[in-house]
């Protein structure tokens, strides 16, 4: 089975400061990661890459059968060749409803004249509500999502990810401002998404990455410092270092 | 779920309302079709002043709803009276030219006709040649048609260039400020082909509608500006309702964001600039045969810098607002500045409106952005919310 995501020798220089250094990462179509790492080890640009935020220095991102270039697209032509994103801080447009906003993320044509002429239909609604339903929304649907509290934004974010319908989904620390019932909530929903499409998830909470059951990578200073089970990379001596020894 | 575009814009049937009602009121107070207690020039003012309302709709649109703040819209309104100034110009001459012809013995030939209509025209700025760029001035159909070919095509290629180099905010600002700027010095030039600081004038006179009086004339045309609102109104308030509508405001409130869902950015301002700009024409279109006189002036940079002003002072990302903005500042701003308004004696010092209606307007810009960021609009709704809870 080829890889869905292949990037490959990736460096990133900001003023000097190597964030991204000779990188090399890959996953599967049906995938479920976690990637862990300190503070600043360069997670959040791992996925600035991959989604055409941040352009790298050198290295080759690859995406799909037969692999296309991601370093040649616009960040709107990953979003839709199939790469969603969840923002490590929830950015939702908070002067819109919710219903708006999932419906905005709804994979459907996105050209402006398509936009104009769109009418959301009982299948597109039936989608909303489902999805809202799952992330514990339906009831708050017409509500502007500035008003929701932070765990909701966290939901919302995710529930447009899903909308989206993605091949791969890159979430950036899911859990914060989330109670224990809702992480465990998302625990079991990006479990069972990752059954039929790719999920890297970073996070920092280990009982989150431990409930996850899934192969972590451990990133330090830009690179990959291990890879395999938790169990296998918290026993790891130098990410032990890495953790505690700063 | 109920997601019509009137229910979610309700001040549409209300603005409908009251655009008729102002617009058959004046026809009955007016001299031409009712007790003449409403003089012509009154009437043209009312026209115009709805045109503005037209153009302060589009600001509303391309700034307070899409975030992209233009200081150039009123450059396309300028293009929009200059393209239709050009056939009423040339058609009316052209009549006046055959017909004074018409007495000589023998019939003047196409060429003689041309040429006569040349020297009327551009003798003014020492021509006497009718310059390649009127070449259609002779047929009403085109030249309505360069009314919007001409101002959209401007913004399309402005808007790519600037969209696709991700240009954006003040930097943005100040580049619609060039183009405008540089439209209007290039008119200012003698030999531009538009009669340069003369412009285009005796506009208000209607080839073919000579022997109707103005005070029909301007009826007719305040009825052809409430018609143009009211069509824009419904528009926009249409383009802003549906999802179209909320990829743009979201645009607006995080560009970098909604990238990342997929939506080209670019494309969807390149759409807006352009769409706002053709909107913009058409109100000049329809304003400068009211005015009567369309020169480079009307283009100049503070001329766009004003339209924004009373978007913000009406409170943009309202369509509402955009409207009383422009009404009543630009009606303001004729009082004050025609010398209607009376001088302010303070002993000291008398205060002459001509000059000082500018220190006021600045201030209360200023006061708006401090105090009412959502402008006048804005203080209204919060009026209704208080009364419905
Ligand atoms: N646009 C930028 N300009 C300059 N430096 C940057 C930029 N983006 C990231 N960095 C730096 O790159 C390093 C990696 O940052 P990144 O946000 O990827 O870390 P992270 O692993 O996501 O950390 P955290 O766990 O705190 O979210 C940090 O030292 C950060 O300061
Ligand atoms: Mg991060």
């Amino acid at each position: 089975m080829s890889a869905l995501l292949e990037v490959l020798g990736v460096s990133v220089t900001f003023d000097g400061f190597r964030a991204i250094n000779d990188l090399s990462f890959s996953i599967q179509p049906a995938e479920l990661r976690a990637i862990i790492g300190p503070n600043g080890a360069g997670k959040t640009t791992f996925m600035d890459i991959v989604t055409g935020k941040t352009r790298p220095d050198s290295g080759r991102v690859q995406f799909g059968t037969p692999p296309v270039d991601l370093l040649r697209l616009r960040e709107s032509d990953i979003a839709k060749i199939g790469i969603g994103r969840k923002f490590q801080r929830p950015t939702v447009f908070e002067a819109q409803t919710v219903f708006d906003n999932l419906s905005m993320a709804l994979k459907n044509e996105r050209s402006p004249f398509a936009a104009l002429g769109y009418k959301a239909d009982r299948r597109d609604i039936g989608r909303i509500e489902e999805i809202a339903a799952e992330i514990g929304l339906a009831d708050h649907l017409r509500r502007l999502s500035g008003e929701l509290s932070h765990g909701q934004k966290q939901w919302l974010e995710i529930g447009m990810l899903l909308a989206q319908d993605p091949q791969l989904l890159l979430v950036d620390e899911p859990a914060a401002g989330m109670t224990l019932g809702e992480r465990e909530h998302t625990t079991d929903l990006l479990v069972r998404t990752a059954k039929t499409r790719a999920v890297i998830v970073v996070e920092h909470d280990m009982e989150f990455v431990r409930r996850l059951a899934c192969p972590v990578t451990v990133l330090h200073e830009g690179s990959v410092l291990a890879e395999g089970s938790l169990s296998h990379v918290t026993a790891n001596p130098d990410v032990i270092e890495v953790y505690l020894g700063r | 779920m109920k997601n019509t575009f009137l229910a979610r814009q309700p001040s549409v049937i209300v603005f409908i309302l009251v655009l008729a009602v102002i617009t058959l009121l004046a026809t009955v107070f007016s001299e031409a079709y009712g007790s003449g207690l409403l003089p012509t020039n009154y009437v043209k003012i009312l026209g115009k002043t709805l045109c503005l309302c037209l153009i302060a709709i589009a600001m509303d649109l391309v700034w307070g709803y899409c975030g992209i703040l233009s200081l150039g819209h009123f450059a396309f309104f300028g293009l929009g009276g200059y393209m239709i100034g050009m056939w009423l110009m040339y058609a009316r001459t052209e009549d006046i030219v055959i017909a004074s012809m018409s007495k000589a013995a023998l019939p003047p030939t196409p060429g003689e006709v041309r040429d006569a209509i040349g020297t009327q025209i551009f003798g003014v700025v020492g021509g006497s040649d009718v310059p390649v760029i009127w070449s259609f001035a002779h047929s009403l159909p085109i030249q309505l048609a360069l009314v919007v070919i001409v101002p959209g095509l401007l913004a399309l290629v402005f808007g790519w260039l600037a969209f696709r180099s991700r240009v954006t905010g003040v930097y943005l600002s100040i580049l619609t400020q060039a183009m405008t700027l540089a439209l209007s010095l290039y008119l200012f030039q003698n030999d531009s082909g538009l009669r340069g600081n003369n412009g285009l004038s005796g506009l208000q006179n209607i080839p073919g509608l000579t022997d109707i009086p103005q005070s029909v004339i301007s009826i007719w045309f305040m009825w052809g500006s409430a018609l143009a609102l009211g069509i824009g109104y419904v528009f926009a308030g249409w383009i802003v309702s549906g999802k179209f509508g909320n990829v743009v405001k979201a645009i607006r409130d995080d560009e970098a964001r909604i990238r990342f869902l997929g939506y080209s950015v670019e494309a969807y301002k390149l759409f807006i600039f352009t769409i706002t700009a053709v909107i913009a024409a058409i109100a000049g279109a329809i304003y400068y045969p009211q005015a009567g006189i369309v020169n480079p002036a009307e283009i100049a940079p503070i001329a766009s810098i004003y339209l924004a002003v009373w978007v913000a002072i009406g409170g943009r990302g309202r369509l509402y607002g955009a409207v009383i903005g422009a009404a009543l500042v630009s009606l303001l701003s004729s009082w004050f500045t025609g010398g209607q308004a009376p001088d302010l004696p303070l002993g000291f010092y008398t205060i002459k409106w001509v000059d000082w209606w500018q220190v006021l307007l600045g201030l209360s810009f200023v006061l708006v952005t401090l105090f009412a960021p959502r402008g006048i609009a804005g203080m209204f709704d919060r009026l209704v919310r208080k009364d419905a809870a």
